[in-house]
């Protein structure tokens, strides 16, 4: 068993364990400053959206992506932690993803970046698989009753991403066009991406 | 282990927050805890399950503080585990940072796990052949340990059918523990909503990802 631990401000905890850390030579601060870096600036949904946009504009990608999504993934650059293998979710007029994890928060970060609160939030994970059609109305996502709706727990290190429909009224939009309009929250599958 | 974190199906947890766009941290103490975790599983000599699991350990009260205060509790967990810090030495450093006299207790002794590794990552490849196959009808075990497990409570003992046979994978309920990684196979299992939650419950299905220990064949 773990001794208790006191009751610290976190911001306070963070100091005080990376002072002791630091000093015991077992973590560069630089190093710190790198892991933040990265995630605030060079990983995030803007790296998954290329990836939707492309599936959108080119068929034989968008069939590769679906087959193996690491791999397509990768031809784009994108690859990291939380990424070994990442499934790729085809969202149809009939057929709507959404993904979760209900034990943690386990989240494909090389193409969407860290999770955002809400994700990570109890209130989420304990109610999408539950009642998704509700979750996903709070959210403002009205489902036609006849679609089926397709809920995925992840609970091992399988990644999954939702390919989300192209919108009506984009044929004429660049691919770096579409990928600008394609969303984070679209590509867990808590919303719809909307024409211009 | 039946904790806090097994929130699957869980009522009471009222709305969900919004979904607004804002940075990954919202102060930076929570980016410094991000990167003191993913580096507290290397100076801890732990792993990735054991560090989830480790988390799993915060109090729920705690737990339910935020995610960047049970992450950073669950670094706290891993380092005091392997006695590279204890709590005592932290709470004196804390005390000593906010300007108060607090004398630095000993160091503990090392007791790193030195569980062996069988290459980075978690996918592994296995030469035995999966069990089950896309199509088959599983159910899940009534499993109830202690430790750690990705089996959630709301997936015990119902009956599914396996959609996809997913690659091998160290074995969370093992490694965790640093019992070896004993990988296992991993099924995408889909429920109906109704066998998991009755009559009445809105219509749809629910896939998770399970590890070959964690099911039978349905009869």
């Amino acid at each position: 068993m773990t001794a208790a631990q006191e009751h610290l401000d976190p911001a306070l905890r963070v100091e005080a364990l990376a002072s002791l850390l630091t000093e015991r030579g077992l973590i560069d601060p630089a190093t710190v400053e790198n892991f933040i870096k990265t995630y605030e600036q060079s990983v995030g949904p803007m790296n998954g959206a290329k990836v939707v946009a492309r599936a959108w504009t080119d068929p034989q990608y968008r069939v590769r992506l679906l087959a193996d999504g690491t791999a397509a993934i990768a031809e784009l650059g994108f690859k990291g932690p939380q990424g070994e293998h990442i499934v790729v979710l085809e969202n149809t007029p009939s057929v709507h993803h959404v993904v979760v994890c209900t034990l943690c928060s386990c989240y494909p970060w090389p193409v969407l970046g860290l999770p955002p609160s809400w994700y990570k939030d109890p209130a989420y994970r304990s109610r999408v698989v539950r009642e998704p059609r509700m979750v996903l109305a709070e959210f403002g996502l009205m489902l036609a009753d006849d679609v089926q709706v397709k809920v995925f727990d992840s609970s091992s290190e399988v990644r999954y991403m939702v390919l989300p429909e192209r919108p009506d009224g984009t044929g004429h939009l660049s691919e770096d066009e579409l990928a600008a309009l394609v969303t984070r929250d679209a590509m867990v599958g808590v919303a719809a991406v909307s024409a211009p | 282990m039946d904790g806090i974190h097994d929130v699957g199906g869980m009522q009471g947890f009222g709305h969900t927050k919004p979904l607004t766009a804002g940075p990954p941290f919202a102060e930076p103490w929570e980016g410094k805890a991000f990167a003191l975790g993913l580096l507290a599983i290397r100076a801890a000599g732990a792993n990735l399950h054991a560090f989830r699991h480790a988390i799993e350990r915060v109090p729920p009260a705690e737990y339910l503080s935020g995610y960047y205060a049970r992450w950073l509790m669950g670094a706290q967990n891993l380092l005091q585990d392997s006695g590279v810090v204890s709590g005592e030495e932290v709470t004196a450093r804390a005390a000593r940072l906010s300007g108060q006299h607090a004398a630095e207790p000993a160091q503990p002794e090392l007791r790193k796990p030195g569980m062996p590794s069988g290459g980075p990552g978690n996918l592994r490849n296995l030469d035995a052949p999966p069990a089950f196959a896309v199509g088959e009808a599983v159910r899940t075990r009534n499993l109830d340990p202690s430790g750690h497990t990705r089996l959630p409570r709301y997936v015990r003992r119902r009956t599914g059918t396996v959609i996809a046979v997913q690659p091998a994978q160290v074995f969370p309920d093992s490694a965790a523990h640093f019992l070896g990684e004993d990988p296992q196979y991993v099924y995408s299992v889909e429920f109906t909503s109704r066998e998991l939650w009755g009559a009445g419950c809105e219509p749809f299905s629910l896939s998770i990802d399970l590890f070959e220990p964690y099911l039978e064949p349905a009869t």
